[in-house]
């Protein structure tokens, strides 16, 4: 492998970002220019990657190792397989489309494509990484954009909002932090790799090997997120601007489904099976608590929040079913979720954008001026709730067929059938907030509202060309998945 | 023996002060001191270079050692004086008079903590520190108007006293080792009984007195009552200067005494390791969270540097609780106070530019910085994202490795406590952050900062850069410098 394909995925953004930064007396036009190319060419690339992968293989590819450290035996090593190309396929997608969702940003236009693809960057790192510490480097790198983002672009009670952002999402790094120290000393060595397949007990123990499962746990919850460390989602989402939302949801929460299938159950999969329990219980709360809350919104952005919650909550239940299909739901479950609520946040973004308005309770009749919009937020809205040939519909249906035949547990069936619950709570609410936005009598207020313009229909093709494709041939995902997943069951000893 | 060969970057930056003072007299264009000065220390650093790698040595009839320890830290109180110096010039041309004397004792202060770092002998150790601290007191002084001139007794005062506890000190280990070299001390404490050492507890006492008294010098807890009047009073370079320079003296004394005289036996050195851990552990909380409701931004990093004291105390203790052959402690400790030293060096001049301006410390006439003067905002932003301890800068590495090193040595409770504390500070330095980049300017105008002051922050940033990025190599010097103790 001689073209370092994943460095210049991850740092193309960033270099833009230095260019966007620095390079004196751009126009915003320029602006928007240079980054849509800066976000496209990792998207050729990392599409490129997905067709050359070998899907037969188990094993890392692309991988690129550089010594960084030597003094801690730290690595620049970077590679991916089946689990995270599909995510880094995911970033490269998002990130090249909120590009094109920010292009009426006139605000300050420098700073925020500067933060935009810094934010890029640092996500594409942490799903590349293979060193604890480089992980950890991207992993915190993400938090300062996102407050600069949240707080000068958005909307409402911002600043606290992105405050809170930042203060839940460094208490939970701080704990995972003590838990990759403590690993380091365990084992000797900070590769992932390494790790997951010589297990611990290299050295002797610093700690129980619980007490770091749990603190390196703590840092994904907070990030996915799981109930009870919920609390910054529907804030910060809510408030961020909608590029930004879009990022949040469709990529950003990954990182921690991502970092407890590669980190969490990997490492520790006999912790992982003994504690297994507690968290498909947390997992059904989140689906059910998640979805409950979301039938009272009244706020649109605040309402896909919250289904958010609701919907990791499936990624939770399908990683810690600890099954092969499972996990392949998992995976395909945070894909699919990523771009459904991107597509989801994007469209509600463009209804407050062109209505002027996101009180659900003020809204109503859209559908006359919006008749584009209608369609395709009714298709993100139907993915959403699992309709059969979205992608959807094939991430929850493996994540419920794989928990309910997991053994894992006792009363696993229990377990799945409330989860199941949380799909008829979806419809309720996404039909119900599809109803109060278009339908109903026109409102004279929003008579000049306009329809999406042909940039705005541009990537909403896309996303429903990406939902539907993978809706109705999921192969095309889950044979990748499917190659990444089986070295975790392997650990697993299933 | 004399060895005048061995202190050629000490008799050099000696020889500067005198002719900066000398020059002032003759000459009427005063920004030429600054340039004299900051020659004489690039010089002074060109010979510390040269002395890198060289085998350990004592000179002077064993009163100062040569090792690589002692270059690291002169070679880090080169730069800081340097930066500080560049830091300084826009501040001090607005001065009537004493411009000369400004440099001088500048000079003589850092040359007071060259050879702190480089002392083996209880005495000399004094002297140097006093050399040091008599700089400082006039410098925090210099502005002469009320807040400074408070400043200045406040700390004269508080000096004073932390000086007699810590020659008390000093004079109980001699009483009880009778011996003031260093690596006699620990002949003679190594040649005790443990039971010999239970029953004179004059020398746990004076032990206990030199942690009180160097811990004034590095603002750690309960021994920091006069930080923020201080940090808020005194010029703003000082400030810098003491922020840094004095505090990584105090680590490098405190360092050198107690790995040196106290490091054996184990159980002695695990004894003052944990009474490190538990300063740190105090020190870290309540230095941010009296961080958190303060206005005045020089106040802030006051406390700021109290927390910071902290987190590298945990170094120390580290130091105390491995085994002596173990490095890592020494090494992170080192690399944390370099990479501190830099950070702080970039707040503070971006907050002279600033000030130079706005004509204020308070954290609400930062707002719109972002707009006014984007680099220099640009510029704070990473010092303070590095304070928090967050990455790409290098306050990520130093705390990386040093709570690494904490780890290892089963302090994992005191890693969760100073982690949690990182969680704390990003709320007070993300707010100056938050001020400076979505709060409204009170006026339109651009904040111009000089190029001397443009060099200092662009050579601190790209400092704090490279120690985040690339820390391999910094790391190696500080892992050099920790295994070649002198003896």
């Amino acid at each position: 492998m001689d073209f370092n394909y994943l460095s210049w995925i991850i740092f193309l953004p960033a270099v833009g970002a230095i260019l966007i930064a620095f390079i004196p007396r751009l126009s915003p036009k320029k602006i928007k220019s240079l980054a849509a190319i800066f976000t496209f060419v990792p998207l050729a690339l990392s599409i490129y990657l997905f067709t050359i992968f070998d899907r037969s293989s188990g094993a890392i590819q692309f991988e690129e190792t550089l010594s960084w450290i030597p003094a801690i035996n730290a690595n620049y090593h970077l590679g991916v397989d089946g689990l995270s190309l599909p995510l880094v396929v995911l970033m490269a997608l998002l990130g090249f489309l909120v590009v094109l969702i920010s292009w009426k940003v006139d605000l300050r236009p420098r700073e925020y494509f500067a933060w935009l693809l810094l934010l890029e960057t640092s996500i594409l790192g942490v799903f590349c990484s293979l060193d604890l510490l480089l992980f950890f480097l991207f992993w915190e790198i993400e938090v300062i954009p996102m407050y600069f983002l949240i707080s000068i672009w958005g909307t409402g009670r911002k600043e606290y909002s992105a405050i809170k952002y930042v203060v839940y999402t460094l208490f939970g790094s701080a704990m995972m932090l003590a838990g990759i120290l403590s690993l380091y000393f365990t084992t000797g060595s900070l590769n992932m790799v390494e790790i997951a397949q010589g297990g611990l007990g290299m050295v002797q123990m610093v700690m129980p090997a619980t007490a770091i499962f749990f603190l390196l746990l703590v840092g994904f919850a907070v990030k996915l997120p799981v109930f009870p460390l919920h609390t910054w989602l529907p804030d910060a989402h809510t408030d961020a601007p909608t590029a930004v939302s879009v990022v949040l949801a469709g990529a950003l929460l990954k990182m921690g489904g991502y970092g407890m299938i590669r980190v969490c159950v990997s490492f520790f999969p006999a912790v992982a099976q003994q504690y297994a329990l507690l968290l498909i219980i947390l997992a059904v709360i989140s689906i059910l608590y998640g979805a409950a809350v979301t039938l009272r919104q009244t706020d649109l952005k605040r309402l896909i929040a919250y289904s958010s919650i609701s919907h990791m909550g499936y990624v939770l239940l399908g990683i810690f079913a600890l099954g092969q299909v499972s996990m392949v739901g998992a995976g395909l479950q945070m894909f699919s979720h990523g771009i459904i609520t991107g597509l989801l946040f994007a469209m509600a973004g463009l209804v407050m954008h062109n209505a002027g308005e996101r009180n659900l309770n003020k809204l109503g009749g859209l559908a006359r001026q919006m008749p584009i919009i209608v369609v395709v937020f009714s298709v993100a809205g139907v993915a959403s709730l699992g309709l059969p040939t979205t992608s959807g519909f094939a991430a929850e249906f493996l994540v419920f067929v794989g928990s309910f035949s997991s053994s894992v547990v006792a009363g696993m069936q229990v377990y799945t059938i409330l989860g199941v619950l949380g799909i008829v709570i979806t419809a309720g609410y996404i039909l119900w907030m599809l109803q109060r936005v278009f339908y109903g009598q026109p409102l004279k207020q929003f008579a000049k509202a306009k329809d999406a313009d042909i940039l705005e229909r541009v990537y909403m093709f896309v996303f429903v060309a990406v939902i539907m494709g993978v809706g109705i041939y999921p192969a095309v995902l889950t044979d990748v998945i499917k190659a990444g997943i089986a070295p975790v069951m392997g650990l697993l000893g299933g | 023996m004399l060895n005048f060969g061995l202190i050629i970057p000490e008799l050099t930056l000696a020889a500067t002060a005198i002719i900066v003072i000398l020059l002032d007299l003759f000459i009427q264009r005063k920004g030429v001191l600054a340039v004299v000065g900051i020659v004489g220390v690039v010089v002074a650093a060109g010979f510390a270079i040269a002395m890198w790698g060289g085998s350990s040595q004592l000179i002077f009839n064993d009163m100062l050692v040569v090792d690589n320890f002692a270059v690291f830290f002169k070679l880090l109180f080169l730069v800081i004086v340097a930066l500080v110096m560049l830091a300084s010039t826009d501040y001090v041309s607005k001065l009537s008079r004493f411009q000369g004397e400004y440099y001088a004792l500048v000079l003589l202060s850092a040359l007071g903590m060259m050879l702190m770092a480089a002392t083996s002998e209880l005495i000399s150790i004094y002297i140097a520190l006093e050399l040091t601290s008599i700089s400082l007191y006039a410098l925090v002084g210099f502005l002469k108007d009320p807040k400074s001139t408070e400043a200045s007794l406040k700390y004269l005062l508080l000096g004073a006293v932390a000086s007699a506890v810590l020659l008390f000190g000093m004079a109980l280990v001699f009483g009880f080792t009778g011996q003031t070299q260093l690596g006699e001390i620990a002949r003679s404490i190594q040649g005790m009984s443990l039971s010999g050492v239970m029953s004179s507890p004059g020398l746990i006492l004076g032990m206990v007195l030199m942690i009180a008294g160097f811990g004034f010098k590095i603002a750690a807890v309960p021994f920091h009552m006069w930080v923020p009047d201080v940090y808020e009073g005194a010029p703003t370079p000082i400030t810098a200067y003491l922020s840094v320079a004095s505090k990584a003296a105090g680590f490098a004394v405190i360092l050198r005494i107690f790995y040196s005289a106290f490091g054996l036996p184990s159980w002695l050195s695990l004894d003052w390791g944990l009474v490190f851990a538990v300063l740190a552990a105090i020190g870290m909380t309540l230095g941010n969270i009296i961080a958190l409701p303060q206005t005045n931004i020089k106040r802030m990093l006051g406390y700021s540097s109290i927390a910071q004291a902290g987190y590298l105390m945990v170094g120390l203790a580290v130091v105390g609780i491995a085994s002596a052959a173990d490095v890592v402690g020494r090494s992170a400790l080192l690399f944390f106070l370099a990479s501190y030293a830099l950070t702080n060096l970039g707040a503070f001049t971006a907050i002279i530019a600033i000030s130079n301006k706005v004509n204020s410390d308070l954290i609400k006439d930062y707002a719109g910085m972002g707009r006014r003067a984007p680099l220099l905002a640009l510029a704070l932003t990473l010092c303070l994202i590095s304070l928090i301890g967050m990455p790409p800068a290098a306050g990520f590495m130093a705390k990386f490795y040093i709570f690494s090193g904490a780890v290892q040595h089963d302090l994992l409770w005191l890693v969760i406590i100073a982690v949690i504390n990182s969680v704390i500070s990003a709320y007070y330095y993300l707010r100056v952050v938050k001020v400076m980049w979505t709060g409204k300017p009170a006026s339109a105008a651009k904040v111009p900062s000089s190029g001397a002051l443009r060099v200092a922050l662009g050579l601190s940033c790209l400092g704090v850069l490279f120690l985040g990025i690339v820390p391999g190599f910094a790391m190696k010097l500080a892992e050099m410098a920790a295994k070649m103790f002198g003896f």
